[in-house]
């Protein structure tokens, strides 16, 4: 038992992507056999993937999913940002000038009205939830944009632990809907273009949802999405604890 | 050399991870403003330029691929790494707020999608 232990945490990330093909391979093949191809493998892969982070969660009382569990632990560096960018980058290999200047307007306009649409969202939600506090009803606001910019603007604005946890709690949830339910909704809102991809990105904004829930619609869309989104936590970052905490303390 | 195309992608990364820091000091935000964004802007750029075509051709053009194409595999780990516990244990409010800001943003996507195709779309099918 001590033999395999040490060869797995030694070798972690190759362990990794040892477990991710498997996942991957029971995943096409349920998409295939089971559903005729109409839910994407990576869909399904994806969901798998979730399940197991709410597992790992549970049994380890850990942050970081299913990678808490010391024989997957390279699922953590597979995973983590680092890699993640590296290969979203990679997918942009490939992409047309024109195609991102077609979008270009529309782009940035999506970045600015999807941190603002979002944060009013969450920031109503917290005053119906009773919220009267200026700093909590902002924080809560900016965690319904990313879980990020949550926490950066609590700080920032002195809302206590609990609104923090609770904003990147919000964010959480956001991000996970977004992976689950990019596939069942592309079709409404005309997801299927290099153009609605990059006002997609900027409008959800969280790279990990949109990475994700593009990935499982058309990875042909992925870069598209992924360059505005990128964009976003950095603006959702820049208005939090700044223009949108003077108008929320402006009102109450 | 695959190590090439690799290299290229590297430093696309670094570079514009760089810029975004910078970008960020700049407007005054604890945060990466646009990094990856911008490191796909360079890496299209280079792929479009004669400058760097032996950087992004034939061999060196496979060691960008893999990386393309380990994204999903990647993107799986990463689900597999969220703190998924912590976004159920967040309750009501959290829940709330979440699918609300979800769902009134994919509502918004097709017509702010239009402001895109209101602008000339018959000219932008002449330049093709």
């Amino acid at each position: 038992m001590d033999i395999i232990e040490s060869v797995f945490i030694r070798n972690n990330l190759i362990v990794a992507f040892a477990a991710v093909g498997i996942v991957m391979w029971v995943s096409y093949f349920l998409a295939n056999k089971l559903t005729a191809g109409r839910i994407h493998g990576s869909a399904i892969a994806i969901a798998i993937g979730l399940l197991a982070a709410y597992w790992g969660g549970i049994a380890t009382g850990g942050t970081r999913g299913v990678s808490d569990f010391a024989l997957l632990g390279g699922i953590g560096l597979m995973g983590g940002g680092m890699m993640r960018d590296f290969a979203i980058v990679a997918t942009a290999f490939g992409v047309h000038l024109s195609e991102l200047k077609k979008a270009g307007i529309a782009g940035v306009i999506s970045i600015f009205a999807g941190v603002i649409v979002s944060f009013i969202v969450g920031a109503v939600i917290a005053v119906l939830f009773g919220y009267t506090d200026p700093a909590a009803i902002t924080t809560i606001g900016a965690g319904a944009v990313t879980y990020i910019v949550g926490p950066v603007t609590g700080e920032a604005i002195g809302a206590s632990d609990a609104v923090i946890t609770l904003s990147v709690a919000a964010g959480l949830v956001k991000s996970i809907l977004v992976m689950i339910g990019t596939p069942m909704i592309a079709r409404h809102i005309g997801l299927d273009n290099p153009q609605t991809a990059m006002v997609f990105g900027g409008m959800m904004g969280t790279t990990s949802g949109v990475a994700a829930g593009l990935a499982a619609t058309d990875p042909a869309l992925v870069p598209y999405g992924a360059m505005t989104a990128t964009f976003y936590t950095g603006v959702g970052c820049l208005l939090g604890p700044s223009v949108l905490f003077f108008v929320v303390s402006a009102m109450f | 050399m695959i190590v090439y195309g690799v290299a290229l992608l590297s430093a696309c990364l670094i570079l514009g991870m760089a810029m975004g820091q910078i970008l960020g000091v700049l407007l005054g935000v604890e945060a990466n403003v646009g990094g990856v964004g911008l490191a796909m802007l360079l890496l299209v750029f280079a792929s479009n330029s004669e400058l760097f075509k032996s950087l992004t051709q034939e061999t060196a053009a496979s060691g960008i691929k893999f990386w393309s194409a380990m994204y999903i595999p990647i993107v799986v780990a990463m689900a597999a790494r969220q703190n998924v516990a912590a976004a159920v244990d967040g309750g009501l409010l959290a829940l709330s707020a979440g699918v609300a800001a979800v769902l009134i943003s994919f509502a918004l996507v097709p017509m702010i999608a239009k402001i895109g195709r209101a602008a000339p779309p018959d000219t932008a099918q002449f330049e093709e």
